[in-house]
């Protein structure tokens, strides 16, 4: 048996445009690549299944070829899954936004610290151990921005102070 | 003899149903506490019993009645109730440490309406994944317990949290596509998913098909065991999370991808393909994992590299591919899970009573709670293999059955793994001064740490202990449990008697219509044409 040809192109295409989605900095946009990623894995079983045969039940009989029921079982609960994540992370979007104006995926802190040393030259660690810079790397992370750093956008609110709501999502909208 | 098998069903179903019902009861948190505490004792106690009843062969459960390789079934073998009972005593120290924590924090540290379900159904999930018998179940399974833990990772919703919990989910949901692109692909290869049924259609399959169905499923299960090039996101996300979740992920969620592993490698994919890579994959995990700790000065971060560090242990044990390899693999994962947990457990102590998890903060602790010194310094030494502790017995036996391999690589990794635990000693110790015998930079609060929230760590530690104390009969259990492993055949024929079918109802109904034949006609032979 060989797949239908034009369920192959869909599932490349879908893959495609998902893993170039996921790379991307916004989480929304993350967020519709992983549908995508999604609803090309769920192509992908359906094509697993095979071409229809002879019905999966005893007792049953049947003109006709019929297709393998389990695929479809499968691809139901990935797409009940996947809803329910999409969900979430929509959730999360939301959140992000509210905090901080913006839904981007930030970097490591740490990698991010470490490339700042080591553009300055300087040590890692300094041995005098209590000789740090006094901001650790969760505060540093509050106040950073990665590539849409836009320079006053984030108020700099310390981590774990409970976050200001209804006077941020007003008044800034369509930023 | 009575049939226990009622038994396994229930530490997946009761832990789901308490989450309903704790839910249910979000109005009155007195219950919801009761509710979640006596579900989650019952799953331990029925966890040790499936121990006990395992160890005369696997018990299995088809999930309502239908027979096998058309119904799902759930499997208790020695190694899944090995994991099921140590991960269901840790998920029960961890509530009771929850427990106290919000009563003393009360909404601050979490909403409690929302904490009891998820935790419930994070348990549910994780004991759906250890003991199913079908790789498909195994998914759901990973999606229950990756649900909830991403609901747990962003509790309250602090700045903080969603930054590293995005990570983390983005991250947790593009390796379950990769393992459900994996299990389509085995799919269309064999037209199977029940476990017992793929190991036995599975070496029948092409060579290179086979490689590349094992690679897939190793690297999904390799994101969730965060091994080395896959582990980036591991040390970022899970310091932020509170202390008890931090606790409950490092000890269990780990541990459940290293579980898929051991399956893939021994159930799966007999004969050691793919070993060799695993073992450079394992030595990498170890060293750049703890070259990781010694470089962190915060002590939450510290314990997340280390964890990476040690998931390398446990690959080296599989990956050796003897009984001796996987005997200690398993006896590790045993020792890791309580050691890991119980260390994030007591630094949640020392943050709240210092106000802070920074070692260039932190001093003198040793002199101002004793009791929290000994807490972290027995699974700190635990964890760097000090002799005679559970650590250095896990670790022992890698090493003798990395000589035992007697490959250049066995010994790059049996050198690999002594220097490794080397340097976990030299961070542990490292942090051990900072924190606790140095003097502070500035005074430290000191803020009270509640008696009933040092009971349940203390209750850990001394689980971690006793791992050590009975090692002797728990290392036979696990060389039993390698050696089923290495034979395949009892868990083959426990799900599938006469290797066609199982015992469920369908199999009379089969026998009735005299028609063997109608399983699968459809699903066979899908595309490895």
């Amino acid at each position: 048996m060989s797949p239908n040809l034009v369920f192959v192109v869909t599932i490349a295409a879908l893959f495609t445009v998902g893993v170039y989605l996921v790379l991307e900095r916004s989480l929304t946009r993350i967020l519709l690549g992983i549908v995508l990623l999604g609803n090309g894995t769920n192509l992908l079983i359906l094509v697993a299944g095979g071409a229809a045969g002879s019905p999966p039940l005893v007792d049953v009989q049947s003109d006709r070829p019929m297709s393998d029921p389990l695929p479809q079982a499968l691809i139901l609960t990935a797409i009940v899954i996947t809803l329910g994540l999409t969900a979430f992370l929509l959730a999360m979007a939301y959140r992000s936004w509210q905090l901080h104006h913006h839904d981007e995926v930030q970097d490591d802190v740490e990698d991010r610290r470490i490339v700042r040393l080591a553009a300055r030259d300087e040590r890692a660690f300094e041995d005098d151990d209590t000789e740090s810079e006094g901001e650790s790397l969760d505060e540093e992370a509050a106040s950073a921005r990665d590539e849409t750093d836009e320079g006053e956008a984030f108020d700099g609110a310390p981590a774990e102070r409970p976050p200001p709501r209804t006077d941020h999502t007003h008044g800034k909208e369509g930023r | 003899m009575t049939d226990w098998s009622w038994l396994v069903p229930l530490p997946v179903v009761l832990p789901l149903s308490a989450a309903g019902l704790a839910l249910a009861l979000y109005r009155r948190p007195r219950l919801q506490r009761i509710v979640s505490l006596a579900t989650l004792t019952i799953v331990a106690v029925v966890s040790a019993a499936l121990l006990v009843l395992a160890d005369s062969g696997p018990v299995v459960v088809e999930v309502g009645d239908w027979a096998a390789p058309v119904g799902i079934n759930l499997v208790a073998d020695r190694l899944s109730a090995l994991m099921l009972t140590v991960s269901s005593v840790v998920i029960l120290c961890v509530l009771v440490y929850s427990l106290a924590q919000g009563r003393e924090d009360g909404e601050r540290f979490a909403p409690i309406s929302i904490f009891h379900p998820t935790y419930l159904v994070l348990s549910a999930g994780v004991a759906n994944a250890f003991l199913s018998g079908d790789l498909f179940n195994i998914y759901v399974g990973f999606e229950i317990l990756l649900a909830a833990s991403y609901v747990l990772i962003t509790l309250s919703g602090t700045t903080e949290r969603i930054r590293a919990g995005t990570i983390y989910v983005v991250v947790a949901i593009l390796s379950s596509v990769l393992f459900l692109v994996a299990i389509a692909a085995v799919y269309a290869a064999v037209g199977t998913v029940n476990l017992a049924q793929l190991a036995i259609r599975l070496p029948e399959v092409d060579p290179g098909v086979r490689l590349v169905l094992q690679s897939m499923l190793l690297l999904a299960f390799g994101i969730k065991a965060a091994v080395f090039p896959l582990s980036a996101w591991l040390p970022d996300s899970y310091p932020t999370a509170p202390a008890p979740v931090t606790a409950v992920f490092a000890g269990l969620l780990t541990k459940v991808g290293v579980y898929a592993i051991i399956r893939t490698q021994t159930l799966l994919f007999p004969g050691g393909q793919l070993d060799d890579v695993l073992m450079w994959v394992a030595l990498a995990t170890m060293v750049v994992g703890i070259l990781g700790a010694v470089a962190q000065d915060d002590i939450k971060r510290l314990l997340s590299f280390t964890l990476v560090s040690h998931i390398g242990y446990m690959v080296f044990g599989v990956a050796l591919g003897s009984v001796h390899g996987w005997t200690a693999a398993i006896y590790y994962v045993a020792h890791h899970i309580t050691v890991q947990t119980a260390l994030f457990l007591v630094v949640g102590l020392v943050e709240r009573f210092g106000g802070t998890t920074s070692l260039d903060r932190l001093g003198g602790l040793a002199k101002m709670t004793p009791v929290l010194a000994v807490l972290f310094f027995v699974p700190a030494m635990n964890l760097g293999g000090i002799p005679p502790l559970s650590g250095f017995l896990g670790k022992v036996g890698l090493l003798e059955a990395g000589v035992e391999l007697g490959t250049p690589v066995g010994y790059a990794l049996v050198v690999g793994s002594v220097v490794t635990s080397l340097l976990t000693l030299y961070a542990l110790i490292k942090a051990w001064n900072k924190a606790f015998w140095q003097s502070p930079p500035e005074p430290l609060p000191a803020h009270h740490v509640p008696a009933h929230m040092v009971v349940p760590t203390a209750a850990l530690v001394v689980v971690s202990l006793a791992l050590t104390v009975f090692a002797g009969p728990l290392y036979a259990y696990t060389g039993r449990a390698a050696q089923s492993l290495a034979e395949r055949r009892p868990y083959i024929e426990a799900v599938l008697p006469d290797g066609q079918r199982g015992e469920g109802e369908s199999q009379h109904a089969a026998d009735e219509t005299d028609d063997h034949d109608t399983d699968g006609a459809a699903t066979q032979d899908g595309g490895d044409r």
